[in-house]
């Protein structure tokens, strides 16, 4: 593996990506103070990182297509080791014991800071489920899945400025709003292809933005809402740390019964139909599945997540402006479900720990956060499309026939 | 009516059409041959601004004369973003040729990310003023308040780029290659094109003159960040869109349709909708006419 030939290649991508980031990492102009900054030793570091990544990108490579050789041959593909665990009764029903035991007293044993930081993971493992109905079973691109959050988040806000009205309320109007954008949005871009679709939601989720930070009568514009009102409890009065722990609790219980619902959807009839529509549109319409109305319950039902997570989050934060619900937002969001596994429930909440709570405590390379995101959409399409935990195609048997037929 | 308002927003329009058209051409080449939707050419055209501006930056402080440094940014600019432009397509999408179409999309969102932070990180997140490369000149000084110089330079390089890259793709081996590839790459490989090389061609050509245009509307505008290439790259998607994705001509055409539209917009109603107006026009031409204006109409195949 190590011989001449290897070395060299490697050495020309060293020189290559030595040459190709030498004046945007190496050179800085002050054009105020008319002084230039030379920063050599930074080549040396990219010289010698691209030097050894690239050894370890071929040699991915180079695995990646024994395996889909082995693929062609017909060759028994081997179940991998999550998902062994996650189907091996043994071993996954005590994990879930253990994971809700830990969840239950998380608060009592960590800090406020840590309880927060987790109802925020928490709040995108709902919106990341959501997202996952819309891309993973659908197939739908959105890239404006932040627009929904936003409907969710302002119509709170909004409905308690003007009408006083309370987080449980707000709650099913929010979710109900965002799942009315999601059909309204829907409807017109429903004859679009794949491609075009996610520039379309993406055109969407900055409209929505944009609207909210021009339109000052209705939305406040840039400066946002302020003051808007923690959930409340029966009408009992509590101190922060129990508002906390509190909001930690309810979003424990509204992830549960997403988790709930998203599983009792994937193997509803309605579910099928998207996975078969994600799988081939004009096949699918066939086979007499209305595409229209498939289409739209996806993205309604994924917008309804996005519209609760955001009456959540604007409850939790008590303050918010178009600022939260940049593009990158969204792009965060398809981040996790990328990452985690299209259309596998465990391994978006996977996918949302990851790339939420990670950050938060590796604060020295939170400024690399973003382009450690593009790294990893990238890394993870070309490496495993299917994510960390790929979501397995059920295969189906024909009992007393000798050939099994597989779903491929 | 005001004749030389109308007739500023015009030019004006005429200024911002340019600029897209020699970003929507390299969008509209890409998807040509292999139906991606390089979402990091907005990335490109950025790189080859900020390359400009360090290069110009260390030309003049060590007291170069305007025009030497005009040409020198610009061909740094041109090579570093086509060697850009050529390296993204070989690590995030050629891995990708054989994958769904979804996969390579986020592989380009992936990229667009991270160049965008690469530089923010290795540079600054603030606006830098970028100097102004392009001389005035004498003979437009009794219009200037009217049409800028760079304005007139913006219009040349455009129509030069589009004329050049009419004769390389009719006339040329390269070219032929390329609509080949663009018809049918498997046929193109068994008639002998090598289709890896003609793939990287097209990326660079696209990369260059993405390039071009972020050193002339930089120098235009006279300052940039690292987050000008996100919108610019949208609506260049937009323009290319409008005109039939994979349509050279389309793509000028739209570009300019879109510069007009939003100038007399922005000139007449109102400003703070600009981006929002551009957005709608994107949703209305998808779902009213989605080949766009001069675009081909492809069917579903099974």
């Amino acid at each position: 593996m190590f011989n001449v030939k290897e070395l060299k290649k490697s050495i020309l991508v060293s020189l290559w990506f030595m040459f190709l980031t030498f004046p945007i990492m190496v050179i800085k102009v002050n054009t105020i103070y008319k002084t230039i900054e030379w920063r050599w030793s930074r080549m040396a570091w990219v010289g010698v990182g691209s030097f050894f990544l690239s050894f370890v990108w071929r040699a991915l490579l180079r695995k990646k297509e024994m395996g889909m050789k082995q693929a062609e041959e017909g060759q028994e593909q081997k179940v991998p080791l999550t998902q062994k665990l996650i189907h091996d009764k043994r071993f996954s029903r005590p994990a879930l014991v253990i994971i809700c035991a830990f969840a239950l007293i998380y608060p009592l044993v960590f800090s406020l800071y840590q309880v927060n930081i987790m109802t925020t993971a928490l709040i995108y493992v709902v919106v990341g489920l959501g997202l996952n109905i819309v891309v993973g079973l659908a197939g739908l691109l959105d890239l404006g899945y932040v627009a929904f959050y936003a409907v969710g988040a302002y119509s709170y806000a909004l409905l308690n400025h003007h009408f006083g009205i309370g987080f449980w309320t707000a709650l099913p109007i929010g979710a109900a709003m965002a799942a009315l954008f999601g059909i309204v949005l829907g409807f017109p871009v429903l004859r679009l292809r794949g491609d075009y679709l996610a520039i379309v939601t993406l055109g969407f989720g900055e409209i929505i933005r944009l609207v909210l930070e021009n339109w000052n009568e209705f939305s406040f514009g840039p400066s946002g809402i302020a003051n808007i009102p923690r959930p409340g409890f029966f009408g009992i009065q509590m101190n922060l740390h129990q508002v906390h722990t509190y909001i930690y609790y309810l979003m424990i219980g509204m992830t549960v019964f997403t988790i709930f619902v998203v599983r009792r959807l994937q193997d509803s009839r309605i579910g099928r139909a998207w996975m078969a529509l994600r799988e081939d549109e004009v096949a699918c319409q066939a086979m007499g599945i209305d595409k229209t109305k498939t289409k739209l319950s996806a993205f309604a039902l994924g917008a309804t997540w996005a519209g609760m997570g955001g009456v959540v989050f604007a409850a939790k934060t008590t303050f918010i402006n178009p600022a939260s619900f940049t593009i990158w937002e969204s792009i965060i969001i398809l981040c996790i479900v990328v990452l985690g596994g299209m259309g596998s429930i465990v391994g978006v909440i996977c996918g949302a720990l990851i790339l939420i709570l990670l950050p938060e405590y590796l604060r020295a390379f939170s400024e690399y956060r973003m382009l450690m995101f593009g790294a990893v959409l990238i890394f993870m399409m070309v490496f495993r499309p299917g994510g960390i935990i790929s979501d397995v195609r059920k295969v189906y048997q024909f009992k007393g026939l000798n050939e099994t037929t597989k779903d491929q | 009516m005001d004749f030389e308002y109308f007739f500023e927003l015009f030019l004006g329009g005429l200024t911002r059409g340019s600029i897209y058209a020699l970003l929507a051409l390299g969008y509209t080449m890409v998807y040509g041959i292999i139906q991606l939707i390089n979402f990091a050419h907005g990335e490109i055209y950025m790189i080859g601004a900020f390359t400009a501006l360090i290069v110009a930056g260390v030309l003049t402080l060590m007291g170069w004369n305007q025009v030497a440094i005009l040409v020198i940014a610009s061909i740094a600019a041109v090579v570093y973003s086509s060697a850009y432009g050529f390296t993204a397509e070989k690590i995030a999408y050629k891995p990708l040729r054989n994958a769904p179409r979804l996969s390579a999309l986020i592989s380009a969102i992936g990229v667009s990310l991270f160049l965008q932070n690469y530089v923010l990180l290795a540079q600054t997140s603030d606006f830098l003023p970028f100097p102004n490369l392009i001389p005035e000149f004498e003979f437009l000084k009794p219009v200037e308040h009217i049409v800028r110089s760079s304005e007139i330079v913006i219009y040349l390089t455009t129509a030069i780029v589009m004329v050049a890259l009419t004769i390389l793709i009719k006339f040329t081996r390269i070219g032929k290659a390329m609509r080949a590839t663009a018809q049918d790459q498997q046929m193109a490989m068994l008639v002998g094109v090598d289709v890896d090389r003609v793939i990287s061609v097209t990326f660079i050509i696209g990369s260059a003159t993405a390039a071009l245009g972020g050193v002339l509307i930089a120098s235009h505008i006279g300052q940039i960040n690292f987050y000008i290439g996100f919108i610019a790259g949208i609506k260049a998607f937009v323009a290319a869109v409008l005109g039939g994705i994979g349509s050279m001509p389309g793509a000028v055409l739209g570009s300019l349709v879109l510069g007009w539209t939003e100038s007399f917009f922005t000139g007449y109603i109102s400003s703070d909708y600009e981006d929002v107006f551009a957005f709608i026009f994107l949703v209305l031409i998808l779902i009213f006419r989605p080949s766009g204006i001069l675009g081909r109409k492809d069917t579903d195949k099974v």
